[in-house]
């Protein structure tokens, strides 16, 4: 379990590392994702690579464990919002509105959309 | 209060421990009564975790700087957290690369819909030019965000506060308004929640579906990258 944070760890590090070095416009753990995915990628190909946390599921079960309570995590931050609703307090209706509204729509946009081109590809492969 | 459980509370609300322990528990509360209403969408443990512990903090009359010197233990978790996605990822790898094209479509329809729809409904709500501003980079996670905000001279708080908000709502409403457009195909509910709602969308989208939780993690991915080349166009086009 140690050796799995570690390894989770050292893939975030990584990917802040080379974020920071780089400037680049996305955060450090997004490209630590990408650095875990290849790794379990790569296992598979190369039984080499099948040690310490890349086996038995270990690392797998911990970012299992990790992500069953991903709602935690949001909680420090989201607690900051409590202290700071004065600044909405002004014009609070209109901004819940605001904020309410385009979440229904994005929701829609998204889902239609989503459906649509799949509905186009599956229609496509079966006409051939 | 006695002079001694005076001093003692003085002790105890200085130290990291109270506040990771006030934390971790109103969560177990909050999620064990998100469990027992079989994940009412109402029933949002960030939602009632958020304001309880707020309005704690109100109270006892603690600073958020205080309380953050506990909760930041959790908080570092979401670096973590967001690494540890590649798990369900790569277990449901063959299902995202078969959706890679319906994904990458309502990416760019989804993020612009996000963008072009808060600018407007504020602007016909008559919200002053700053506030719409800070509101605009509302759907991608706080961190970038408020990046996005600090670069278009706004207020990067106030777009935290609209971003947190933003996740609880679609958080709650997005199981309801699926079920009542029938969508049952769970990446594309996922995807959707991911790209309107972020991180608290993806947390929700998980306690639901396995691949809802992936195809939401995806999108917030995703989102975050489109988004931030996103706003300052629209933000140009729509208010310049």
């Amino acid at each position: 379990m140690i050796a799995s944070l570690s390894l989770i760890l050292f893939c975030q590090l990584g990917g802040e590392v080379i974020v920071r070095g780089l400037n680049l416009p996305m955060p450090g753990p997004v490209l630590g994702l990408v650095f875990l995915l290849i790794l379990l990628l790569t296992r598979d190909r190369f039984s080499a690579l099948r040690r310490g946390p890349l086996r038995n599921d270990a690392v797998e079960s911990t970012a299992r464990g990790l992500l069953s309570h991903l709602s935690l995590l949001f909680i420090p931050a989201g607690v900051g919002v409590v202290k700071n609703l004065d600044l909405v307090i002004g014009h609070g209706i209109a901004i819940l509105l605001t904020l309410a509204a385009s979440v229904v729509v994005t929701l829609f946009a998204t889902v239609a959309t989503f459906l649509a081109i799949n509905r186009l590809l599956t229609k496509r492969q079966v006409e051939p | 209060m006695s002079e001694n459980s005076f001093s003692l509370w003085v002790y105890l609300s200085q130290s990291p421990l109270l506040w990771l322990t006030v934390t971790l528990s109103t969560y177990a509360v909050a999620d064990t009564l998100s469990l027992a209403t079989h994940r009412h969408p109402l029933a949002n443990p960030v939602l009632h975790s958020i304001w309880i512990i707020g309005a704690f903090l109100l109270i006892t009359g603690t600073s958020y700087n205080t309380f953050f010197a506990g909760a930041q233990f959790v908080h570092f978790l979401l670096g973590p957290a967001t690494v540890a996605l590649a798990v369900p990822l790569y277990d449901n790898r063959k299902r995202v690369v078969a959706a890679i094209v319906p994904m990458l479509v309502s990416l760019v329809a989804g993020s612009i819909t996000a963008i072009v729809s808060v600018v407007l409904f504020a602007k016909a709500l008559g919200l002053p030019h700053a506030i719409i501003l800070s509101l605009a980079p509302k759907s991608v996670t706080a961190g970038v965000a408020m990046g996005i905000s600090e670069s278009l001279h706004a207020d990067p708080s106030l777009t935290a506060v609209s971003v947190v908000l933003t996740g609880i709502m679609g958080a709650i409403v997005v199981t309801p308004l699926m079920n009542w457009a029938a969508i049952t195909d769970f990446r594309a509910r996922g995807f959707a929640v991911g790209i309107a709602a972020h991180g608290i969308g993806t947390a929700r989208a998980f306690q639901v579906d396995e691949v809802a939780g992936v195809f939401s993690g995806i999108a917030m991915g995703l989102n975050a990258l489109v988004t931030s080349l996103l706003v300052p166009l629209a933000v140009t086009l729509l208010l310049g």
